[in-house]
């Protein structure tokens, strides 16, 4: 079987990145992009406006795909498989993939990025596509002069809040604390728009539905309850790492997020490196990422030298 | 096989009617995460073929079936076998996964 010198899990900015660098080093890197995540999160983004280099907002899914073809282009391979599990010992890693393919390399770089968190609430997968959602821009449109709510006080949460304006009557976003993580231009949007109203120091705590969702409890901070009926609810309440793949073999802290030593996208596995958000729980941005891509580019072309 | 284009017109022939059981994917331009799944269902389309026809129908120029299914986020995909809905899967999950799924609905007993 062939040994590739890198091997890439994951295909958001860190991903592509961490391909186009060791593309551009002649290393042949694979970057297996997962069946249905090529292009990671910002494929549910509508207008990125914060990626230095656009003059004028770019639409996620535009922005991903230009990094993949500028990848392509320097001759990363890139593969729609899933990986399922790894085995990271010694020097030539073997990774499984959804397929039941099997692929073996001198070096991993994993960049698997985050899934979306979910509220944890009785009754929230039976309405998962009947009512809740994780993604303003594909679901929206169901929502056409409705009332509905979003819950959480990041950009995300700002970002799907306001885009939701363009369909629903009314949107009331839930924070839990008395203001806002969001960066200062998304909180002024948000709410600067007549459409939008916000719940302070509160949690969604129930849903209420027959075979769809009708309606929400919340329940503020000093314990009072109320009844909000909306039919759509908006869960962007941060992301959690998806690092399940690596669980048991590389180092993670009790989130899950992986551990890197120093500055470096090494992490505890010799030949193993991190970058995104799988490691990164406090910037968490395209360009962040992008640049840890780079690095941990940089940090396996410099191990596959040492070899 | 490629996948089959459906519309609100022929929904009840292509679907309903239908002697294969059909996979239908409600799914729109400006959704990333139909786009991210549209290979996936390409190749089940011909890896399954035997066994399952994978229809498209876009909800935005077909909101009325959209509507009869209560569809509320896309991608939804709704199995059909003998024109009866028998497996739904929300949102956009790893291909193995769907047809993981699929198999485990076309075998089981009817």
């Amino acid at each position: 079987m062939t040994i590739h010198p890198v091997a890439i899990i994951g295909s958001g900015p860190a991903g592509y990145t961490a391909g186009l660098y060791t593309a551009r080093a002649n290393l042949s890197p694979v970057v297996i992009e997962g069946s249905v995540t090529s292009g990671g999160a910002l494929m549910n983004t509508t207008e990125v406006e914060n990626f230095p280099g656009f003059r004028e907002p770019i639409m996620g899914p535009e922005l991903m795909q230009a990094m993949r073809d500028q990848a392509e282009r320097f001759g990363a391979q890139l593969l729609s498989d899933d990986v399922v599990s790894t085995d990271l010992t010694g020097p030539t890693k073997t990774l499984t993939m959804g397929s039941g393919q099997t692929l073996q390399a001198a070096s991993i770089i994993l960049a698997m990025g985050s899934s979306y968190r979910e509220l944890g609430l009785p009754r929230e997968k039976e309405f998962s596509g009947r009512g809740v959602s994780w993604c303003a821009t594909c679901d929206g449109f169901f929502f056409r002069d409705q009332d509905i709510a979003v819950v959480g006080g990041g950009d995300s949460a700002m970002e799907e809040a306001t885009f939701l304006t363009k369909f629903a009557r009314s949107v009331t976003v839930i924070v839990r604390r008395d203001q806002l993580r969001a960066s200062h231009i998304m909180q002024q949007r948000a709410q600067s728009n007549p459409k939008i109203r916000f719940t302070w120091n509160a949690q969604v705590t129930a849903l209420q539905g027959d075979d769809r969702l009708s309606g929400i409890t919340v329940t503020t901070t000093s314990g009072e309850v109320t009844q909000i009926p909306v039919t759509g609810l908006f869960i962007a309440i941060g992301h959690d790492p998806r690092s399940a793949i690596v669980a048991g073999q590389v180092d993670r802290d009790s989130e899950g997020y992986i551990l890197v030593e120093g500055r470096s996208t090494r992490t505890n596995v010799s030949g193993v490196f991190a970058c995104g958000d799988v490691v990164d729980h406090t910037y968490r941005q395209a360009i962040t990422a992008a640049g840890s891509g780079c690095s941990a580019a940089l940090d396996a072309q410099r191990y596959l030298e040492q070899l | 096989m490629a996948t089959l284009t459906i519309t609100d017109s022929t929904f009840s022939t292509e679907v309903l009617t239908s002697s294969t059981s059909v996979l239908v994917d409600f799914w729109a331009q400006w959704c990333g995460p139909c786009r991210q799944i549209a290979p996936a269902l390409e190749e089940i389309s011909t890896e399954m073929a035997d066994s399952l026809v994978v229809a498209k129908l876009n909800i935005d120029e077909n909101p009325q079936t959209a509507a009869q299914f209560g569809i509320t986020s896309i991608p939804t995909m709704i199995l059909f076998r003998q024109g009866s809905p028998v497996h739904t899967i929300v949102g956009a999950q790893p291909k193995h996964a769907i047809v993981q799924q699929l198999q485990t609905h076309l075998l089981s007993a009817h």
